[in-house]
C-alpha cells in the first residue's frame, strides 16, 4: 500500500506540473543592452513554490546533527547514489550535475541559510512575501522584480515573449509591461476579430483593452515545433519550459528579464533522498539550468539565474519519511555572469538550540540581500532603489556584494 | 426598464450563471423581481443535491480503483511471467493517464473542427495539432481515431464532470450552483493528487458540499474533513500518533498536513489566532482519522474510518483549551470549536463577499455576514440569505471578471447547447488555467479579478470564443443572443459591435467576449 502511494505522489506531482509550470517576461529591452561594454545582462527569476527542502539539495553532510535529523532521506556522501561534495561541508544532491558542473567551472553558487523576512508557515503568505518584495504578506498589487524593471531605462520594445501558463506570476506583476505565451495548440482568432475587441474594451473596459493589447503581441514570436507543450515526466516538462524561454531570450530583440515558476516542492511524504520524489524534481531544475546554458548560448556568459522558493522545511523529518513547512533554505544562482564555485554560508548549525523554533533551519542570510546584489551587479540599481522601492523597507538588508563577475 | 435591466444583470451574472438562451425568458423574469429571481433556489435545499444515474458513492468508487489497480498489477505480473514487454498495456498505464484522456479530447476537437469547415480540404490534424498532446510524437495524428478505451478512473471523472456541467448549464439562476462551486473551491481537493482523487473528486463534491451548501458551516467541515478524499488529497491517512500503538510499531508518525490547511485554509485563515503548537496538536487530535484500504481490515474499503490504532493517545491543548482523549469524538469536538471561532466567521464572510461582490470586499457588508455567521451558528443558508438582501450587493459595480469554469457555463446556456460530451469543456479549463477540481495547491484557484484578466488568458478566451464562433455561428442571431444576455442594459459600443460584424461568427465570437459576458 505504501508503495502504491508512492508511485502515485510522484504521478500526480507530474500531472500537477503540466499545469504548474509559468513564465513571463519583461516588455522591453534595458536601454542599456548592447552597450559599449559588450555585456548585454539577462537575468532569470526561477520561483520554486511549494517550499523546497534546501537541507536536502544541498546537504550539511559535515554537520554531525545533519544525519540524525534527516534521517531515512539524509543525503551522504559516499554509499550507492553518493551527495557531490562541493567543499568539505555541503554536498549537492546526486540529481543535480548539471549544477555541479556549472559550480566546478566557477559559474553557479549556493547561499544557504536564507530566508525571506516571513516567519509564519504558510505557503501564500510565504510566496507573497517572496515575490512581492514586501516584508509581509498581503500586498499582491506588484513584484519586486516588475518595481527593479520600473528602474531601468526602457529601451525597444521585445519582439517576441513567452508565459507558460496563463497567469503571470506576482514577482512580475505590475505596472512595468510584461508579456508572456502560452505554448498549447488552438487555432487561434483572426486578427480583425481581435482588433474590433481591442477597439470595443478601449471604449468600455479599459483593464480587458490593455489585457487583451498585450496577450496579442505574444502570438507573434512565440511558436516553433520544439516549443510545444508535449506530456512527460517532471524532467521533460521542466527543460521543455526552460528551452521555449531559452530560445526567445536568445535572440538580439528577444527579452533579457523573466521569471518563472515550477510548482510541487510541497515534500510532506515520501521526500525520499538521493531517489524518489524530490530527485525527480531536483532532475527536472537541472536540467532546466542546463537548458538555459545551451539555449542562451554566447549570451549565457551574461547571464545570472536565481532560484528561490518561499521558505525551507523542517530539519528534521516528520512520521511520514517527508518534512513539514520549516523556515530555512537555500537560494541557487547559475550562469556565465556568476562569481561562482563557492557555498556562501553564515552556518548556524543544527544542534536543537541553534534550530529556529526548535525545529527548523535558522535563517542567517536575508534572501532580499541575495537578490539585491544580483540586481546590483546584473543592472546597476542604486541601494537607494533597492531598498525603497524594489524591496519597500528594506535597507537592514545590505545588497551581497560581489556575487556577479 | 433600464434599470430592471442592469438589475437582472446583478441577479443573473453576479449571483448566477448568466441567462439562458432560447424561450427561458430569464431576464425578463429576472427584471421583474430580480431579488426573488435569486433567491427562489435558496427555498429548495434537496435541489442541490446531484443525482445521475450511474454516480457511485465514495466506497463504491475506492473498490473500483483497488480492483482497478489489482488488474493492472496482475497483466504486469502475468506479461513479466510470459517475457513480454514488461510494460502494462497503454490504457492501464498510470503515468499515461492523463495524455490519453488529452488525447481523447484533441481527437474530440479535430472531429469539430472538421465539422465546422466541410469544405476545408485540408486535414483537421493541422488546426488542432493533436501530435502536441500525443505521449509519442510519431504517432500518426488522428488518421484513424482508434480511441484507447477509458480506465473507471477516466470514466467515472467524465461522468461526474457531465452531470455537473448539465446541472450548471440547466439551472434557472444558478445561484446554488455557484455557492457549490465558491465552496468546493473553498474546500477544494485536487483530482491531480492521484487515482482515488481523481475518481473520488465529483463524489467528493456531492457528498461532502452539496448537502450542506445551503445547510451549517460545522456540518460541512466536519464532512469535508472526514471525507476519504479529503484524507487523501492532505496526506492525513498516513499520518500516525507517534505514541499510538501503530506509530511505535511502524516508526513513523505525525504529518501536520491537513491539520494547517483546516485551520489556515478552511476555518480561521493566516493570522486567525493560532500557532504552530496548535497545528500539531490539532494534527495529533485527527491521527487516526483514515479511510479502509483495499482490504477492509478497518472497514468498509473507501470509507471513511477512525483507527484507534493510528490515534496519538492523551490530551490535547488547542486554542488554549484541553480536548480530552475521547478517540474521534476528540476531533470532532475541536471542529465545532474552531468551526464556532471568531476570526472562522470572519475569512469565511470577507472571502464569500470577496467571491460575489469585489476583489476588495466593502467592509459594512463583510461585517453583516460576519455577524449572520456569529448569530445563526454558521446558518450558511442565512448567510446567503442576507447577501442577496444587502443593498451593497446589488450596488457595487460589475468589476469582477467572470472565472474560466463561470465563463465557459455562461456560453453554453446563452447558446443553450446541454454539453452531451464533457471533452471540450474540460480541454477549455485547462487551456485557461483552471482544470476541473485539480486547483494546483490547497489554496484552491484565484478568485481575484487579475488572475483572470491576465494578458494570456484574455487571448485564449478569445482564441475559445472564436471556435465557438466557427462552429456555432451559421444557425444563431446574435442580435437574438444579445437580447437574451444583457437587452437593454447592453451598452451602445457592444450592441454596435456586434452588428458590424463581418459574420454572424464573427459577431457571436464578439458577443462572448463583450464586456457584459466577461464581467460580473
Amino acid at each position: 500500500m505504501i508503495d502504491c502511494v508512492e508511485n502515485r505522489l510522484i504521478t500526480s506531482r507530474r500531472n500537477l506540473l503540466l499545469g504548474g509550470a509559468s513564465f513571463a517576461a519583461w516588455a522591453y529591452l534595458p536601454k542599456f543592452a548592447r552597450a559599449a561594454d559588450g555585456r548585454d545582462p539577462r537575468l532569470i527569476v526561477v520561483i520554486l513554490r511549494g517550499a523546497l527542502d534546501g537541507l536536502s539539495t544541498v546537504a550539511p553532510v559535515g554537520d554531525p546533527d545533519y544525519a540524525g535529523l534527516h534521517g531515512s532521506i539524509a543525503l551522504t556522501a559516499d554509499g550507492t547514489h553518493p551527495a557531490i561534495m562541493l567543499d568539505t561541508f555541503f554536498a549537492l544532491h546526486p540529481a543535480m550535475p548539471e549544477f555541479a558542473r556549472m559550480y566546478r567551472d566557477m559559474h553557479a553558487t549556493v547561499i544557504h541559510a536564507v530566508a525571506t523576512p516571513y516567519r509564519d508557515r504558510s505557503h501564500f503568505d510565504g510566496q507573497d512575501v517572496l515575490e512581492s518584495g514586501y516584508a509581509g504578506p498581503g500586498r499582491l498589487q506588484s513584484g519586486w522584480l516588475n518595481r527593479a524593471l520600473e528602474a531601468l531605462p526602457r529601451g525597444e520594445r521585445v519582439s517576441s515573449g513567452l508565459a507558460v501558463g496563463p497567469t503571470t506570476p506576482l514577482v512580475l506583476r505590475g505596472n512595468a509591461p510584461t508579456v508572456g505565451w502560452t505554448p498549447v495548440a488552438l487555432p487561434q482568432a483572426d486578427d480583425d476579430t481581435a482588433m474590433r475587441l481591442v477597439n470595443l474594451y478601449r471604449h468600455r473596459d479599459p483593464g480587458l483593452a490593455s489585457a487583451l493589447s498585450q496577450g496579442l503581441q505574444l502570438e507573434k514570436a512565440a511558436s516553433g515545433d520544439d516549443m510545444k507543450r508535449k506530456p512527460g515526466n517532471a524532467v521533460v516538462q521542466m527543460r521543455q519550459v526552460a528551452r521555449g524561454a531559452a530560445k526567445l531570450m536568445a535572440a538580439d530583440d528577444g527579452p533579457r528579464i523573466a521569471a518563472l515558476a515550477f510548482d510541487g516542492w510541497d515534500t510532506h511524504a515520501n521526500e525520499g533522498g538521493p531517489v524518489g520524489r524530490l530527485a525527480v524534481l531536483l532532475g527536472g531544475l537541472d536540467g532546466a539550468l542546463a537548458e538555459f546554458e545551451s539555449g542562451l548560448g554566447e549570451r549565457w556568459r551574461d547571464t545570472v539565474v536565481v532560484v528561490a522558493t518561499e521558505f525551507g522545511r523542517t530539519a528534521r523529518i516528520n512520521g511520514t519519511d517527508g518534512t513539514d513547512h520549516g523556515t530555512g533554505t537555500i537560494a541557487l544562482l547559475a550562469g556565465g555572469a556568476v562569481k561562482g564555485g563557492r557555498v556562501i554560508s553564515d552556518w548556524p548549525g543544527l544542534k536543537l538550540a541553534n534550530l529556529y523554533e526548535g525545529r527548523d533551519l535558522k535563517p542567517t542570510t536575508d534572501l532580499r540581500s541575495v537578490i539585491k546584489g544580483v540586481l546590483q551587479g546584473q543592472f546597476g540599481l542604486s541601494d537607494r532603489v533597492l531598498a525603497e522601492t524594489v524591496f519597500p523597507d528594506s535597507a537592514g538588508a545590505r545588497p551581497m556584494k560581489g556575487l556577479v563577475a | 426598464m433600464a434599470r430592471d435591466s442592469q438589475a437582472a444583470l446583478v441577479a443573473l451574472n453576479r449571483f448566477g450563471f448568466g441567462a439562458r438562451g432560447g424561450a427561458s425568458g430569464d431576464l425578463i423574469n429576472a427584471a421583474s423581481d430580480p431579488r426573488g429571481f435569486v433567491k427562489a433556489e435558496l427555498s429548495r435545499p434537496n435541489g442541490v443535491l446531484l443525482e445521475a444515474p450511474g454516480l457511485q458513492s465514495t466506497p463504491q468508487l475506492g473498490q473500483a480503483v483497488f480492483a482497478y489497480q489489482d488488474q493492472v498489477k496482475q497483466a504486469r505480473e502475468a506479461a513479466a511471467k510470459a517475457g513480454a514487454p514488461t510494460e502494462a498495456p497503454a490504457d492501464q498505464k498510470p503515468g499515461l493517464r492523463r495524455n490519453l484522456s488529452l488525447n481523447a479530447v484533441a481527437t474530440e476537437i479535430a472531429g469539430q473542427m472538421a465539422k465546422a469547415k466541410p469544405t476545408d480540404n485540408k486535414p483537421a490534424d493541422n488546426m488542432a495539432k493533436p501530435d502536441a498532446m500525443q505521449p509519442n510524437a510519431a504517432t500518426p495524428p488522428v488518421a484513424k481515431p482508434a480511441p484507447q478505451p477509458l480506465n473507471v478512473i477516466q470514466k467515472t471523472f467524465r461522468a461526474e464532470a457531465l452531470a455537473r456541467l448539465q446541472r450548471a448549464t440547466l439551472v434557472e439562476c444558478g445561484f446554488t450552483e455557484r455557492l457549490v462551486v465558491f465552496w468546493s473551491n473553498h474546500f477544494c481537493i485536487s483530482a491531480s493528487k492521484g487515482e482515488l482523487a481523481r475518481i473520488w473528486a465529483g463524489a467528493f463534491e456531492r457528498e461532502a458540499i452539496r448537502p450542506n451548501v445551503l445547510g451549517r458551516f460545522a456540518d460541512m467541515l466536519k464532512s469535508v474533513e472526514q471525507h476519504p478524499a479529503m484524507l487523501f488529497f492532505l496526506d492525513n491517512q498516513q499520518s500516525l500518533g507517534p505514541d499510538s500503538r501503530a506509530g511505535q510499531n511502524r516508526k513513523r508518525g505525525l504529518n501536520e498536513n491537513l491539520a494547517r490547511e483546516i485551520m489556515e485554509l478552511h476555518t480561521l485563515g493566516v493570522g486567525g489566532g493560532y500557532t504552530q503548537q496548535d497545528v500539531t496538536s490539532l494534527a495529533r487530535i485527527i491521527t487516526g482519522w483514515t479511510f479502509a484500504g483495499r482490504q477492509g481490515q478497518l472497514g468498509v474499503p473507501g470509507s471513511f474510518v477512525f483507527n484507534t490504532n493510528a490515534h496519538q493517545p492523551g490530551p490535547q491543548m488547542l486554542l488554549g483549551k484541553s480536548y480530552e482523549p475521547t478517540g474521534l469524538a476528540q476531533g470532532e469536538a475541536a471542529l465545532a470549536d474552531i468551526a464556532r471561532h471568531p476570526s472562522t466567521a470572519n475569512f469565511i464572510a470577507s472571502k464569500f463577499v470577496r467571491h460575489f461582490v469585489a476583489d476588495d470586499p466593502p467592509p459594512a457588508l463583510v461585517a453583516r455576514l460576519r455577524d449572520v455567521f456569529i448569530k445563526t451558528d454558521g446558518d450558511l443558508k442565512a448567510m446567503s440569505t442576507a447577501l442577496v438582501d444587502s443593498d451593497d450587493a446589488w450596488k457595487a459595480p460589475l468589476t469582477k471578471m467572470r472565472s474560466p469554469y463561470d465563463f465557459v457555463i455562461a456560453s453554453g446556456r446563452l447558446l443553450a447547447r446541454v454539453p452531451e460530451d464533457p471533452g471540450s469543456y474540460l480541454n477549455n479549463l485547462n487551456l485557461l488555467g483552471q482544470p476541473l477540481w485539480s486547483p494546483a495547491g490547497p489554496n484552491g484557484f484565484a478568485d481575484t479579478s487579475a488572475t483572470w484578466a491576465a494578458p494570456e488568458g484574455i487571448k485564449l478566451r478569445l482564441d475559445i470564443a472564436a471556435q465557438m464562433g466557427a462552429r456555432l455561428g451559421n444557425n444563431i442571431d446574435p442580435i437574438d443572443l444579445l437580447e437574451f444576455a444583457a437587452a437593454d442594459a447592453a451598452s451602445i459600443e457592444t450592441r454596435r459591435t456586434i452588428e458590424r460584424a463581418e459574420s454572424r461568427q464573427q459577431a457571436l465570437a464578439l458577443l462572448l467576449m463583450s464586456p457584459e459576458m466577461q464581467r460580473r
